[in-house]
């Protein structure tokens, strides 16, 4: 009666509202759909949301260019708010439901390592974006960002010199700052130097006090920051309030890629060093008509078009170019086509995928932190990944698939 | 609650949909739909748990999301050593039960009371949420299985036919397992309510001064449905981690708990049905959320919580139920006026 | 030697803390037995006045003692004529309406002001113990931790306002029968704890990340402290945060912060089996 007519409805609703989720984005038959997997809400949010601008531009301005062999893009974005499960969701969705023919998504390793089964046990090709710690070996999977070999084999022997041998090292408590860290100590010891210690604290912590007062009693020559997210800004602003950003000088693999740079001082800020493949001022033709481009499309007063988002750029373009040489969307096609050895004038310079290991062979360059600016010091053409190629070939076992951590 | 819903008929009847769902979905639906409804199962699991221990133990507990994570992680931990997913799946039930009775222990014996207990729960969430964060480290291992910290365990092997590693469920077969799972529990708790175990439960928990005159030591009786919850939970938590094959600490996180206690009152505190209800109504609403750019999901869930606590506070399944009970009895007055007309009673005016 | 002072520094700062970010939630809680469970998202809402405030050229420390209490205060008010007042007597249902309420605030300042961290320098510099140097700002918290508490056991001891809110507490009809509306009482006290928790978020501006999703990290402390100190007002904030701010500042001392955090924990459920009235539940009964 009351209770059998009530489940009923609510059985057929929750039914109908499941399969009927926003029919209108259904795809039709002449396009071809791209899915953004990243975080726009909640603590990550600072990286996601830049990486999705650049996406949506480059999807602009390919439709405008009169779409891929023929057929318009369509983008499919999804907010996984800061939260697993909804990568998990999302993955899915994208690759079961919208049919997407590629996924940019994924922002830290634990986001990439919870997508990459989906959509490889769904055969939908994966487009890792961000700077990371290098290993993952999947056929797959392409990564366009920087990893340890290019970044960090760089910026370390660079600050040592100008700086000294002594190096404290914090990092984020997970599988980046670990292995990061890892790497870290390699170049620190390369060069000659020593590590003083190496501290890691979680994402969430906010008080640094203690560790700052370790530093200090430590005395080290520099210190190596591999801290992540909004609530470790919280160090450098600390950090400056003790006094030390002039006392104790700091190099970083993952500052200003949040913008940190623009929400803090430059007295917090000024001095750090910084190693990536793109920075604003890179004086290149392609680069200010990029600038130029963006800033028609998002204001100008775009804060800062950051790492991550760049890498998203380019690596929708290179997926683009891997689907006109294929003349097709089909995974096992455009993989082929990539592994040709496909590359890209980007923004930042030539960038081009290395078939053994679907990373990129790309720029680098040291920079400086100076009134909320980057400034380049010194530019390193075409590193190539030689962190994950010492483990991963993917022309000699194309059916490896894993995420190796490397042991320095 | 009305006569009707406490009645073994109402049980029966959702049970019969719940049959009718479990065996017509696999062919109705296509897998992406199938990959959503099981993950409404698990999580309407989870939701019942919560149902059950505060809707009828009157245990409010702001911390069920430890047992989840606990049940989880114990699953994923387990298969990644022992391979053959049987003994995992047992040890995901009874590791969070063992851990709910030691915390139980703590509280219950503690004689403390909704505010503290609440205190209490949420702390040990908190805990265990720090605990396992902070495990990033490679020597963080338990057997052969890295506890990975933030980034949690991925690659989880799924459950497998029991005796046999290698035939391992298939997304149709982990919702029958998980829509199956689903009503064994809410099946096992009407059971559990309507017998003498669930009536002195639910005594403690309008009376506990009562019960105890009665002799019956209250303490042990919600220690015992404090631990069933946490195995509920745990189930949950290994169904969970067999749905996404990963786990990661969020799960252990206040976010989650705060996700289930909005279930259960969205959905209807003192029913089973309600978290269910409550459960697929706010997971559907965040994952819609998700796909547009418009509605910040926080607004709308608080927003919907606090319509609830002021307007609704009984939840859907029972206003709904109040509805439509009313409804008919409305289509039932008509025929009632043609009945004798209740006398007065003359003598009981003053006199 | 540098390093005990150092130590014993970073121990009265985290004790400090505690009570600031506690304050206002040990006056909700204790005054009206409201559990307010967006009281880290009003913590939040002074960060964001301190800053919006400081952003519009106003002098940082008039932002952070003036604008953001009085801001947060208003927040309080309203909030409480909409929501709280109808729901006075029902702890559980206060605790899910005002968590609900925290979940909305997060919205609506995500919605308005985007979730890319923003936040003003801490000021005053610093200065040198031995080897070590320390913020000065770490001492203006010490001091203000101080006189919050005092102002807080002057206000309602030594005021007619305190003797008012406080017997509208203990009894409310007997109040209104004297004349004074219980109504006014009650917005009056929540909104003074909601501002003590705008002055707490504002204060912590220079120090943390300013994020819509920051009263996260603090309610559950608070949440611990104010639980864990029992009836009392002010002898249970002082005490459940020195009791929690040592051992959690010890603990990370000598470990990390994480182990520093789960001693904290870890005390709180130990000493609330031990006292399950909190610990002027046992301890200085009957004061303030």
């Amino acid at each position: 009666m009351d209770r059998r007519k009530f489940i009923q409805t609510s059985g057929a609703a929750a039914l109908a509202g499941s399969s009927a989720i926003l029919p209108l984005s259904a795809l039709a038959a002449d396009e071809i759909g791209v899915g953004s997997i990243h975080d726009l809400s909640g603590g990550l949010d600072i990286y996601g949301k830049p990486m999705v601008d650049c996406l949506t531009l480059a999807i602009e301005e390919q439709n405008a260019a009169g779409g891929l062999l023929g057929k318009k893009l369509k983008l499919f974005s999804y907010d996984t708010q800061s939260n697993m499960q909804m990568y998990a969701q999302f993955a899915q969705q994208a690759a079961l439901k919208d049919k997407v023919a590629v996924v940019h998504g994924g922002i830290t390793s634990a986001s990439r390592e919870v997508i990459r089964p989906v959509l490889n046990r769904n055969k939908t090709l994966y487009f890792y974006n961000t700077q990371y710690e290098g290993g993952v070996c999947d056929r797959g999977t392409f990564s366009t960002g920087v990893t340890p070999a290019q970044t960090v084999g760089k910026l370390i022997p660079y600050a040592m010199k100008k700086w000294g041998k002594k190096v404290y090292v914090i990092a984020a408590d997970y599988n980046y700052g670990q292995i990061t860290s890892q790497w870290v100590k390699k170049f620190v010891q390369d060069n000659g130097g020593s590590v003083a210690s190496i501290d890691f604290f979680p994402l969430d912590v906010t008080t640094f006090g203690p560790t700052i007062a370790k530093i200090e009693a430590a005395k080290p020559d520099m210190v190596v920051s591999a801290l992540v997210g909004g609530a470790h800004m919280s160090f450098y602003r600390q950090w400056a309030a003790a006094g030390l950003t002039k006392k104790i000088p700091l190099a970083s693999t993952t500052f200003a890629v949040g913008n940190e740079h623009i929400v803090l001082s430059p007295a917090e800020a000024d001095g750090f060093l910084l190693c990536y493949n793109y920075f604003e001022n890179i004086d290149t033709p392609e680069n200010k008509a990029f600038k130029e481009r963006f800033h028609k499309r998002f204001g100008k007063d775009y804060p800062n078009i950051t790492e991550l988002a760049m890498g998203t750029y380019q690596g929708f373009k290179l997926w683009a170019e891997g689907v006109k040489k294929a003349g097709s969307v089909e995974i096992g096609k455009v993989t082929t086509a990539l592994e040709s050895g496909i590359s890209i004038n980007g923004p930042s310079g030539k960038v081009t995928i290395d078939p053994a290991t679907h990373h990129c062979i790309l720029n680098v360059s040291v920079a400086e932190v100076k009134a909320k600016k980057l400034n380049i010091l010194l530019s390193f053409q075409q590193q190539a990944p030689t962190d994950t190629s010492a483990v991963c070939d993917l022309k000699k076992n194309p059916r490896d698939n894993q995420q190796y951590v490397i042991k320095v | 609650m009305t006569a009707f819903a406490s009645s073994w008929r109402s049980a029966a009847l959702t049970l019969a949909i719940g049959v009718v769902l479990l065996l017509a979905l696999p062919g109705l639906v296509d897998d992406f739909t199938l990959i959503q409804l099981t993950i409404y199962a698990v999580m309407a699991i989870l939701g019942v748990s919560l149902g059950f221990i505060w809707g009828f133990g009157g245990i409010l507990c702001f911390g069920q999301a430890a047992f989840f994570g606990l049940g989880a992680y114990t699953y994923a931990i387990a298969v990644i050593n022992i391979g053959d997913s049987t003994i995992p799946f047992l040890l995901a039930i009874v590791v969070p039960a063992l851990f709910a009775a030691l915390l139980g222990y703590v509280i219950f014996y503690g004689r403390l009371s909704d505010v503290y207990m609440g205190v209490i729960t949420l702390t040990v969430t908190l805990i265990l949420f720090n605990l396992v964060n902070s495990t990033a480290g490679p020597e963080w291992k338990i057997g052969s299985a890295p506890l990975g910290g933030f980034n949690g365990i991925p690659g989880i092997p799924t459950l497998n036919v029991p005796g046999d590693p290698d035939a391992v469920l298939s997304q149709q077969s982990l919702f029958t397992v998980s829509m199956v799972c689903l009503l064994l529990v809410y099946a096992g708790l009407r059971w559990l309510i309507a017998s003498k175990l669930g009536r002195v439960i639910i005594a403690a928990k309008e009376n506990e001064q009562r019960v105890l005159l009665l002799g019956y030591d209250a303490r042990v009786y919600k220690l015992i449905c404090f631990s069933l919850g946490g195995a509920i939970a745990g189930l949950a938590g290994c169904l969970f981690a067999n749905w996404g094959a990963f786990t990661s600490p969020t799960i252990f996180g206040l976010a989650m708990s705060a996700q289930i206690i909005i279930w259960v009152i969205v959905g209807g505190l003192g029913t089973l049905v309600g978290p269910v209800v409550g459960c697929v109504v706010i997971q559907w609403l965040s994952t819609q959320i998700g796909t547009q750019q418009t509605f910040n999901s926080n607004l709308v869930l608080g927003a919907i919580l606090v319509v609830f606590v002021l307007l609704v506070p009984r939840g859907i399944v029972p206003s709904l139920g109040d509805v439509i009970a009313a409804a008919w009895r409305r289509r039932r007055a008509p025929a009632a006026k043609q009945a004798i007309p209740a006398p007065l009673a003359p003598t009981e005016t003053a006199g | 030697m540098d390093l005990a002072i150092i130590v014993i520094i970073q121990v009265l700062y985290a004790v400090a803390g505690l009570v600031i970010v506690s304050a206002g939630l040990a006056v909700i809680f204790g005054m009206m037995k409201v559990i307010n469970l967006a009281h880290g998202e009003f913590m939040m809402l002074g960060a964001y006045a301190t800053i919006t405030a400081h952003g519009l050229g106003l002098n940082l420390w008039l932002a952070m003692l003036v604008v953001a209490p009085i801001a947060v205060g208003l927040v309080g008010v309203v909030l409480e004529r909409l929501v709280i007042r109808r729901l006075y007597g029902r702890m559980v249902d206060t605790m899910l309406a005002t968590w609900g309420l925290s979940l909305l605030l997060v919205g609506i300042v995500t919605s308005i002001a985007g979730n890319t961290t923003v936040g003003v320098s801490a000021p005053l510099g610093s200065f040198s113990i031995g080897a070590y140097s320390v913020s000065s700002y770490t001492l203006v918290i010490i001091a203000v931790a101080v006189v919050l508490a005092l102002a807080i056991r002057w206000v309602l001891t030594k005021t007619s306002w305190g003797l008012i809110a406080r017997g509208t507490m203990q009894k409310p009809e007997m109040a209104d029968a004297l004349g004074i509306s219980p109504g006014r009482v009650y917005s009056v006290t929540f909104a003074v704890g909601a501002a003590l928790s705008g002055l707490a978020g504002a204060l912590l501006a220079p120090l943390t990340g300013v994020v819509p999703t920051m009263g996260g990290a603090f309610i559950a402390k608070a949440f611990i402290t104010v639980i864990g100190g029992g009836p009392a007002i002010l002898a249970g904030l002082v005490s459940a945060s020195g009791l929690f701010g040592a051992i959690n500042q010890l603990g990370t001392f000598l470990t990390t912060p994480v182990l520093g955090e789960v001693a904290l924990l870890f005390t709180a459920i130990v000493m609330l089996r031990l006292l399950p009235q909190g610990i002027t539940g046992r301890f200085f009964k009957g004061s303030l």
